[in-house]
C-alpha cells in the first residue's frame, strides 16, 4: 500500500538523519541527565528519583521537538516541497514525519529508562513495560505539539523562543520538579489540564507506584487513557494544518 | 481528441496581504494550451509571474482564480492523478543533503508508490543515464551544482511522468551543464514522448524551445514559437546610439517618416532591408549617430516590441 510506503520511507529519512548526526544523538541526551544529575546529587537520592521521570520526558522533549524543527529547515531547503507535490497524502507525510521523530525521542528514552533500577526506583519487569508505554505515546504526544509549533514557523529562532515560552514551562508544570499535592490551587488547576502532566505522572506510577509524593490525582490507567487521547487529536490536528493552505 | 498536456483558462493568483506587504496580484488572468510531445517555454523577467504559474501546475500553490487543466485533469480537484502524472524540478534544489544520492532518489520513488526491485533497476538506470553511477554513495550535499541539477531530474524521472516541469533548470549551471541539460531534454521528449514545460529568463534557452509563452507584471504578453514569434517583427531591428536621441528621433521621423523607439537612451527602428535604410540615416545626419547596429530581431525585440520596456529594466528600477 503507497500510504505505508510513503510513511515508512519518510520514517527512515528521520532515523538516517538523526542517527548520523552524533551530536544531535549526544546532545539531546547529555543535558537533561546532567540536570537530573546536578540538582539530584545537590538535593540528595530521594529528588534524584523523583526527578528520574521528569528527566525522561525532558529527554523526549528535546529530542522529539528538536527533531520537529527540521521541517523548518525542509521547507527552506526545498525538501518538503517536493514531498508535498507528489502523490503521497498529506495524512502521510506528517505521520511519517511524526513517527519519525517520535522514535527518535522514544529511544533517547529508552537509554536513560534502563537506568531506574539502578537510582533504587522498585521496578520490575511488567512496571518496566508500563513505563515503556507511557514512554512511547508521551513521545508521539510532545512530537506533534512540536509538529504544529513548527508547521507555521518560518524560522528556527522563532521556534526556540516558544521552546523557551511555552514548552519548557509545560514541562516545569508537569510535575516533573514537584508534585502536583503541594503546589497552590491554581497551579494544581494548570497542571491539570497539562497533557505532560500524564506523561510525568505515568511514568512515575509505573516506576515507584505510590511513591509520587501525596496521593496522585490520576492512576496509571488513567494516565494512558488521556496520553492515547491526547496523541491521537494532536495527529489529526496535525494532518489537518498540513492539509490546509499551499504547499509554497 | 486527447485534451492537452496542459491548459490554462485565464489563471490568477493573488498573494494575500501579510504584515508589511500589500496583497500582490502576481498573475493576470493567463491562458495558453502546451500540446503533448512539445518543450514548451515560460519566458519572463523575475517577478513576471512565472514561479507563481510553475507553483499553480505543480500543484503546490492554488490558483485564486481561472482553472488549469494537465492532460484534463483540474489541478485543484484532481490534484492526486495530476500529481501522479507530473514529475517536477524545482528551482530550489529539494535533495535532502544529509542523504546519499541513492538514497534520495529511494526517497522520491516510494513517495510515487515504486519500490522494490523495480525501483533499484530504475535508480541504477537513471543514475547511468545522467553520468552519476559513481556518485551514487555520496552525500548529495558534496555534489557540484550540474551535479545536484542532474539528479533532481533523474529523481523526477523515476516514476516515468508524462509532464516535467522544471523550472528555470539552468540557473546556477556553468555553460557545460546547460548543453548537457538539453540534450537530456531532447533526448527525453525524442525517447519517451515527454512533454516538458519549463520557465525561463535565458533568450538563448528560450530559443529552443517548441513553443513559447511570453509573461510579463503577470500577463501572457504573446506566445507562439520563437520564429513566428520573431517574424511578426518583421525585417531588422536598428539600434541608433546618439548624443541627443530625443532630438534625432524627431528628425528622423520628420524626414523619412518612421518613429524609432526611445528606451534607455538608444533608438530603436524595427523595419524591412535596414542594411539599406542605414546608408541612407548615416548620410542624412552627419555626426548625429554616435553608433549605429543592425541586427535580425532577438526574443527580446519582440519582448520589447509587446510590452514597450526592455526585459530587464524592471529589476534594476526594484535594485535602484
Amino acid at each position: 500500500m503507497n500510504f505505508a510506503l510513503a510513511v515508512t520511507s519518510l520514517w527512515e529519512r528521520e532515523m538516517k538523519r538523526f542517527f548520523r548526526d552524533r551530536a544531535r544523538v549526544f546532545g539531546a541526551i547529555a543535558p537533561p541527565v546532567l540536570f537530573w544529575f546536578l540538582i539530584g546529587s545537590g538535593l540528595g537520592p530521594k529528588v534524584l528519583q523523583y526527578y528520574f521521570s521528569g528527566t525522561l520526558v525532558l529527554i523526549v522533549l528535546f529530542t522529539a521537538v528538536f527533531a520537529t524543527i527540521s521541517i523548518i529547515d525542509d521547507r527552506k531547503e526545498g525538501f518538503l516541497q517536493s514531498v508535498l507535490v507528489s502523490p503521497a497524502s498529506r495524512l502521510a507525510v506528517v505521520t511519517g514525519k511524526v513517527l519519525g521523530a517520535a522514535t527518535v525521542g522514544f529511544v533517547e528514552g529508552l537509554f536513560f529508562l534502563v537506568f531506574a533500577r539502578a537510582v533504587g526506583l522498585p521496578a520490575g519487569l511488567a512496571d518496566y513495560l508500563w513505563a515503556v508505554l507511557v514512554l512511547a505515546l508521551c513521545s508521539l504526544g510532545l512530537t506533534g505539539i512540536g509538529f504544529c509549533i513548527a508547521w507555521s514557523m518560518e524560522s528556527t529562532q522563532g521556534f526556540h523562543a516558544v521552546m523557551n515560552l511555552f514548552l519548557i514551562p509545560l514541562w516545569m508544570l508537569s510535575g516533573a520538579l514537584f508534585p502536583a499535592a503541594t503546589a497552590p490551587i491554581w497551579l494544581r488547576w494548570v497542571m491539570r489540564i497539562n497533557p505532560v502532566t500524564y506523561a510525568v505522572l505515568g511514568l512515575q506510577e509505573a516506576l515507584s507506584p505510590g511513591r509520587v509524593g501525596g496521593a496522585a490525582f490520576a492512576s496509571l490507567s488513567a494516565c494512558l487513557i488521556v496520553l492515547a487521547g491526547f496523541s491521537a487529536a494532536i495527529l489529526a490536528f496535525s494532518a489537518w494544518l498540513a492539509g490546509t493552505g499551499n504547499a509554497a | 481528441m486527447t485534451a492537452p498536456a496542459v491548459a490554462i483558462k485565464g489563471v490568477g493568483h493573488v498573494y494575500p496581504a501579510k504584515k508589511k506587504s500589500p496583497a500582490r496580484e502576481a498573475l493576470k488572468g493567463v491562458s495558453f494550451d502546451v500540446e503533448a510531445g512539445e518543450i514548451f517555454g515560460v519566458l519572463g523577467p523575475n517577478g513576471g509571474g512565472k514561479s507563481t504559474l510553475f507553483k499553480i501546475l505543480s500543484t503546490a500553490l492554488k490558483p485564486t482564480s481561472g482553472a488549469a487543466e494537465i492532460f484534463g485533469l483540474d489541478v485543484l480537484k484532481d490534484a492526486n492523478s495530476v500529481r501522479r502524472r507530473l514529475g517536477v524540478v524545482f528551482q530550489n534544489p529539494s535533495l535532502d543533503v544529509k542523504l546519499t544520492v541513492k538514497e534520495n532518489m529511494e526517497q522520491q520513488g516510494r513517495l510515487y508508490g515504486v519500490r522494490g526491485a523495480e525501483l533499484s533497476r530504475r535508480i541504477a538506470e537513471g543514475l547511468e543515464r545522467y553520468g552519476l553511477a559513481s556518485r551514487a554513495n555520496d552525500y548529495a550535499g558534496a555534489l557540484s551544482g550540474g551535479q545536484k541539477r542532474r539528479v533532481e531530474l533523474a529523481k523526477s524521472l523515476l516514476h516515468k511522468p508524462d509532464l516535467i516541469l522544471l523550472d528555470e533548470p539552468s540557473t546556477g549551471l556553468d555553460p557545460g551543464a546547460r548543453r548537457d541539460l538539453w540534450t537530456h531534454m531532447k533526448d527525453l521528449r525524442a525517447a519517451q514522448g515527454s512533454t516538458i514545460l519549463l520557465t525561463t529568463h535565458y533568450m538563448d534557452e528560450a530559443e529552443n524551445c517548441s513553443r513559447l509563452a511570453l509573461l510579463d507584471e503577470g500577463r501572457l504578453a504573446a506566445q507562439g514559437t520563437p520564429a513566428a514569434l520573431k517574424a511578426e517583427i518583421g525585417g531588422d531591428v536598428i539600434v541608433i546610439e546618439s548624443a541627443d536621441p530625443a532630438g534625432l528621433g524627431a528628425r528622423i521621423k520628420e524626414r523619412f517618416g518612421v518613429a524609432p523607439a526611445q528606451m534607455d537612451g538608444v533608438l530603436r527602428i524595427e523595419r524591412e532591408s535596414g542594411h539599406a535604410f542605414i546608408p541612407q540615416l548615416v548620410e542624412a545626419f552627419p555626426g548625429a549617430i554616435r553608433t549605429v547596429s543592425l541586427s535580425k530581431p532577438t526574443l527580446e525585440d519582440v519582448f520589447m516590441h509587446r510590452t514597450g520596456h526592455r526585459f530587464w529594466v524592471k529589476e534594476e528600477e526594484e535594485a535602484a
